[in-house]
């Protein structure tokens, strides 16, 4: 069971309080783009083994979106933050490099 | 004019707690971004026109006798009174947040509130919501589901809490609340 604290309202979510929004910070491409690019962010994710950000919402709750980064091969949550970025914030990076030697930080 | 209907006539139930269906109650939905200063300013001039209260902290209500405000997101308070006073309340917090965005809506109709009253109270919640009891402090009103549809609960007093829901599964509810509250169910995790 996965449980993530709303950074909003604060409350420790059970999972089946939550509605998964998928990859986090994903840069929307619209009418003037190309096939390819619309293409790519309609249907490429990066599906990491490992450290992943996503996003989330609180939706039997306070509703608010937000963001979360955690590792989908232990299930382990490093942390979750604000909706309103378009990365992850530097001390949550820092922090999972130092849990994950490996992690080469967010790109 | 009619007389205001709860969906379940008051309904009661006695088993492991007491359940009532305690409304009519006035509730009044205000939205306006509270972390904002400005707003915010507007927003306690509201409340306490409407009901006579503080903005309550995140994730807390404050309640004295009919009256309440409850946090229920960064730009969300419920507010409640005596059901015949939510226009009157409606009224004066649009007059105070007249100046910022904001939005004021009388949804006393729209919900249904249940009370929960013996020892066991918090042990039927549990076998219903995804809450940890002993973690909930006790001026905290907790947003969450019962079962399959969302819910809103808070402690009143000893023993005896108030859920708040959509009126639209009333009978949903107090039908759960039951099962949960059968005598000779009770758990003793608490
Ligand atoms: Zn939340």
């Amino acid at each position: 069971m996965l449980i993530l604290e709303c950074p909003y309202c604060g409350v420790k979510a059970d999972e089946t309080e939550l509605h998964p929004g998928g990859e986090a910070h994903l840069k929307r491409f619209g009418p003037e783009s190309s096939d390819e690019e619309f293409e790519a962010y309609l249907f490429e994710r990066k599906n990491r083994k490992g450290v992943h950000f996503e996003r989330w919402r609180h939706v039997y709750g306070c509703g608010k979106w937000f963001h979360a980064a955690r590792a989908t091969d232990t299930l382990e949550v490093f942390g979750t933050y604000s909706a309103q970025t378009n990365a992850p914030p530097d001390d949550l990076i820092k922090k999972i490099k130092q849990k994950r030697p490996d992690f080469g930080g967010y790109e | 004019m009619s007389d205001p209907v709860c969906a379940l006539n008051n309904a009661v139930f006695d088993g492991l707690v007491r359940l009532e269906e305690t409304g009519p109650r006035g509730m009044v939905t205000l939205r306006g971004d509270l972390g904002a200063a400005a707003v915010l300013k507007s927003v306690q001039k509201a409340v306490k026109d409407a009901t006579g209260l503080p903005v309550p902290a995140v994730r807390r209500i404050v309640l004295q006798k009919e009256y309440g405000a409850g946090w229920m997101s960064p730009d969300e308070l419920l507010l409640m009174m005596p059901y015949d006073e939510a226009g009157r309340a409606v009224k004066a917090a649009d007059k105070a947040l007249k100046a910022v965005h904001s939005l004021v809506v009388n949804v006393s109709d729209a919900r249904s509130v249940f009370r929960l009253s013996g020892a066991a109270a918090p042990e039927v919640l549990a076998k219903l919501a995804p809450v940890d009891f002993t973690a909930m402090a006790p001026d905290e009103i907790r947003r969450s589901r019962l079962a399959q549809v969302p819910a809103a609960f808070w402690r009143v007093g000893d023993d005896t809490y108030d859920v708040v829901a959509f009126r639209s599964v009333s009978s949903y509810v107090f039908e759960l609340l039951k099962t949960a509250a059968a005598p000779g169910s009770g758990v003793g995790f608490y």
